[in-house]
């Protein structure tokens, strides 16, 4: 027991190092996993608030440039709400609409944290338990798509962004259909790698990527961005393209998050059939 | 050591909010982030004790950490640093040792061996920190790019901060 201590003391440097050491590579690894320790990360409130009254002052830097994208996506909006068409047959209108339910809301919100810079992002907004915001609802802005919620607090929500190499998204190309899975390399912050593509069909640069809407995330077509490069090296039946994504991610400040009334529906029956 | 403490704890905060306020939003070219707050760890005192050492460090990169939602990588990476601090400053120490009452600064040990002192150290705590972020060795060169770009950026930013603010 003597030497015991006597051996603790003597190298009590290097066992505090050690000790330390494998505590804060357990925090890298369970937060990794993406289910823990969300009380320390900045959905928690002090410095989610720290960073919303930061916001408060900067989000003024980028006013005109906002409401320039703020009013471009109104005018699109607009062309399609009904006061934009004529009405055809007044009888019409009057009948119930049966036919289709809502299946998706959209929550407004507004980036108060943001990061291009590591292999590994993410994006804190300003809504959270209380606006009705859950885990793994899909975000994007008016460009494009930003993310999926990683943790929510009540007034605070993480998003997984896009350029975190942790993310897989289910993308198509607009023209032909066919869809890959979507990830970033973590190398440019403006392009992402699309693969899993099949060998045979033919794209070419300026292409239109959208999202497939096969994840119960997002809604079908939104859009992700264009093909920048088609790789020459094939991989076996599959190849890859790069995407040069429409929304900047250096810039951005009012997002739209995406709620399925329909996600668990889709889910439960895909889980269903997996074990069959 | 006690009278070091106030002036410690307010830099300790003044880095830290420095770091994630305004460093944390530069980059050049996606590859260049300074972490200017291991600048903390550099300007301890000599007799400042071990034990006491690695739990700042902790601290230090832990609140840096919360604010980057990075839980644990920059916590890391500084403790490596602050345990390897005693060897690099053995590593370079001038030929009468280290007197007490000095502080590792530009003022009393001059340029030289202050750019080796934190370069040794920000190379150290880059390379452990950017391994850590990827955590796997496919992607050893881009890991590799981004330390030597980044770390050069620091060692600049911290030089700079010897003569603007830590004079003496």
């Amino acid at each position: 027991m003597k030497s015991l201590l006597s051996f603790i003391i003597r190298y009590h440097y290097f066992i505090l190092f050690i000790l330390i050491e494998c505590f804060s590579i357990t925090l890298v690894v369970n937060n990794s996993d993406y289910h823990k320790a969300i009380f320390l990360n900045s959905s928690s409130n002090i410095s989610g608030r720290m960073y919303e009254y930061v916001h408060s002052v900067s989000q003024y830097f980028d006013l005109k440039t906002t409401n320039i994208r703020l009013n471009r996506a109104l005018a699109h909006l607009k062309s399609r709400s009904e006061i934009a068409y004529k009405r055809k047959n007044v009888e019409e209108l009057k009948k119930t609409d049966s036919l289709y339910i809502k299946q998706y809301y959209f929550i407004p919100a507004q980036v108060i944290n943001n990061t291009v810079n590591r292999q590994n992002n993410y994006i804190t907004l300003n809504v959270g338990k209380n606006h009705g915001v859950k885990k793994e609802m899909g975000v994007f802005s008016s460009d494009g798509i930003i993310g999926v919620v990683k943790d929510v607090s009540d007034n605070y929500a993480s998003v997984i962004s896009v350029l975190n190499r942790n993310l897989k998204i289910s993308a198509m190309v607009k023209h032909s259909g066919y869809f890959g899975s979507l990830y970033w390399d973590g190398i440019d912050y403006h392009y992402v790698i699309m693969k899993d593509l099949p060998n045979h069909i033919s794209i070419s640069k300026g292409d239109t990527i959208i999202t497939s809407g096969y994840s119960a995330i997002f809604p079908k077509g939104i859009l992700i961005g264009k093909v920048f490069k088609v790789n020459e090296i094939k991989e076996g039946a599959f190849m890859s393209v790069l995407v040069e994504l429409s929304a900047d991610f250096k810039r951005l400040s009012h997002v739209i998050i995406v709620k399925n009334q329909l996600k668990e529906e889709q889910q439960s029956i895909e889980k269903n059939s997996k074990y069959d | 050591m006690i009278r070091y403490l106030p002036r410690n704890i307010f830099r300790f905060i003044f880095l830290v909010l420095l770091q994630v306020l305004v460093l944390n939003n530069i980059q050049f070219s996606g590859y260049i982030n300074p972490y200017l707050y291991v600048l903390f760890i550099l300007l301890l005192p000599f007799e400042t004790p071990g034990w006491l050492l690695l739990v700042f460090a902790f601290f230090l990169g832990l609140s840096v950490d919360i604010f980057s939602d990075t839980i644990g990588m920059h916590a890391s990476a500084s403790v490596f640093m602050a345990f390897l601090r005693p060897f690099v400053l053995q590593l370079i120490a001038p030929r009468d040792g280290y007197e007490i009452g000095k502080l590792p600064r530009v003022y009393y040990y001059g340029i030289v061996w202050f750019f080796k002192y934190s370069f040794l150290l920000i190379l150290l705590h880059h390379l452990f920190l950017f391994s850590i972020e990827v955590f796997n060795f496919n992607s050893y060169y881009l890991i590799l790019v981004r330390t030597f770009l980044s770390v050069i950026f620091t060692t600049v930013l911290v030089i700079i901060s010897q003569y603007i603010i830590f004079r003496k």
